[in-house]
């Protein structure tokens, strides 16, 4: 296959651009940058180290999401690239920009709200922003999500809980 | 260096043994968003036993990977407490069974994160997140099931009767435990606090002194070990090396 590459120079900033554009496979709504997975990138001479987190233990995008920092750093002419995963300090949704939640929402999932650390009936509805919503299980469609009904609109939804 | 390994590695098999069982349930739950919320259960434990095989392979050098320590060892040597290995039962027995392990797993975790082992420490933190709602939802299934109906009270019961024998395990030590994991005898009083109260509250009874089965520790498992791995190793047995 040949990629067509467009040589960027290796700095912090060229690199975190590249990888704003790497999605979550599972939520394509937000990068990998929004959700605050890439803790660090160090660059010795021609070599990019970049540092990522996994959201949960358990979390079955993440083997993906390094292998699409590989292809969009290929993609951008980088060749050194090494992927290294870190344990500490463990992810949370505090990381998470705000940017990221606003898009969160605008894609019809209820971004972690700080009130609601523990998922409880009450969270904002993201169609119709009805508070008068409940909780169906604390399990979602993925590890990250619970399930909501909103008794306004009676639209489900996701809630991205608070980790 | 090699209780080390053995640690890390009883953490690890007890994780992927419940994960095993649980996803038993795949497709089968009592309803959809229940179905889910055990699958995802099970995912978060295999996430963490990933961490700790992960960690354990690079101990080991030679070759070890976190799959040929998830699918290459015997049953002798799979050192998982006997409590994650019994058949899922009911639901009741499933849910029991993770409330029994999930409440221990969070004391034990809560130390565990301290531990002078910084890998350990950071897996273990990790994991007490997901953990917090594992206990949550299976304290909330054995009160609901506990304080439901004459049946669900009446599987509760023999969900206990089938169970509590295999909890007395989790607080005693073996060797590979004693130098410096974790002192799982200490922890025993708070977790007796935590099963009673959930307990209470669900109606049931806290049973009375009775003999305890020992021997997963140390790799001495029940008869269901044995069958659990036939299926999850059974691939990488009948076609060495198969990938995808
Ligand atoms: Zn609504």
């Amino acid at each position: 296959m040949l990629v067509q590459t467009n040589k960027l120079k290796a700095t912090t900033e060229n690199v975190m651009q590249v990888l704003s554009a790497v999605t979550d496979p599972e939520i394509p709504v937000l990068s990998i940058i929004d959700l605050g997975i890439v803790r660090d990138v160090i660059i010795n001479n021609d070599e990019v180290e970049i540092i990522i987190t996994a959201t949960y233990s358990g979390c079955p995008a993440m083997d993906m999401i390094a292998m699409n920092i590989r292809l969009a750093m290929m993609e951008n002419g980088f060749s050194k690239i090494k992927i290294t995963t870190a344990l500490a300090p463990a992810w949370t949704t505090d990381w998470m920009s705000e940017d990221g939640k606003r898009k969160l929402k605008e894609y019809g999932i209820a971004a972690p709200d700080k009130n609601f650390n523990i998922a409880t009936d009450g969270v904002e509805c993201p169609q119709c922003h009805s508070t008068n919503t409940k909780l169906l299980s604390e399990f979602g469609s993925t590890a990250c999500k619970a399930l909501y009904q909103c008794n306004n609109c009676r639209e489900p939804f996701d809630y991205f809980k608070c980790h | 260096m090699s209780f080390l390994i053995d640690y890390t590695l009883h953490l690890a098999d007890s994780n992927l043994i419940l994960a095993q069982r649980n996803a038993e349930w795949c497709g089968h739950g009592p309803i959809l968003e229940q179905d889910i919320a055990i699958t995802n259960i099970s995912l978060d434990l295999l996430g963490q036993s990933r961490n700790m095989y992960q960690y354990a392979a690079t101990l080991m050098g030679n070759g070890a990977t976190e799959d040929t320590l998830a699918y290459l060892r015997t049953e002798r040597e799979f050192k998982n407490c006997l409590l994650v290995e019994q058949p899922n039962g009911d639901w009741g027995q499933t849910v029991l069974r993770q409330f029994l392990y999930s409440t221990f797993q969070q004391l034990l975790y809560q130390q565990l994160q301290k531990n002078t082992d910084e890998q350990l420490a950071a897996i273990a933190a990790k994991a007490l997140k997901e953990i917090a709602y594992h206990v949550r939802w299976s304290s909330e299934w054995v009160i609901r099931l506990g304080d439901g109906t004459v049946e669900s009270h009446q599987r509760m019961l023999h969900a206990i009767d089938e169970l509590w024998r295999y909890t007395g395990e989790m607080f005693i030590p073996a060797d590979y435990e004693n130098s410096f994991g974790v002192n799982v005898t200490a922890l025993k009083d708070e977790w007796m606090q935590k099963v009673t109260s959930v307990f209470e509250e669900a109606t049931l009874p806290i049973p009375e002194k009775i003999f305890m089965q020992t021997g997963g520790k140390t790799g001495v498992h029940t008869e269901h070990l044995g069958y659990i791995l036939t299926e999850l190793q059974y691939l990488q047995r009948a076609y060495p090396g198969a990938e995808w």
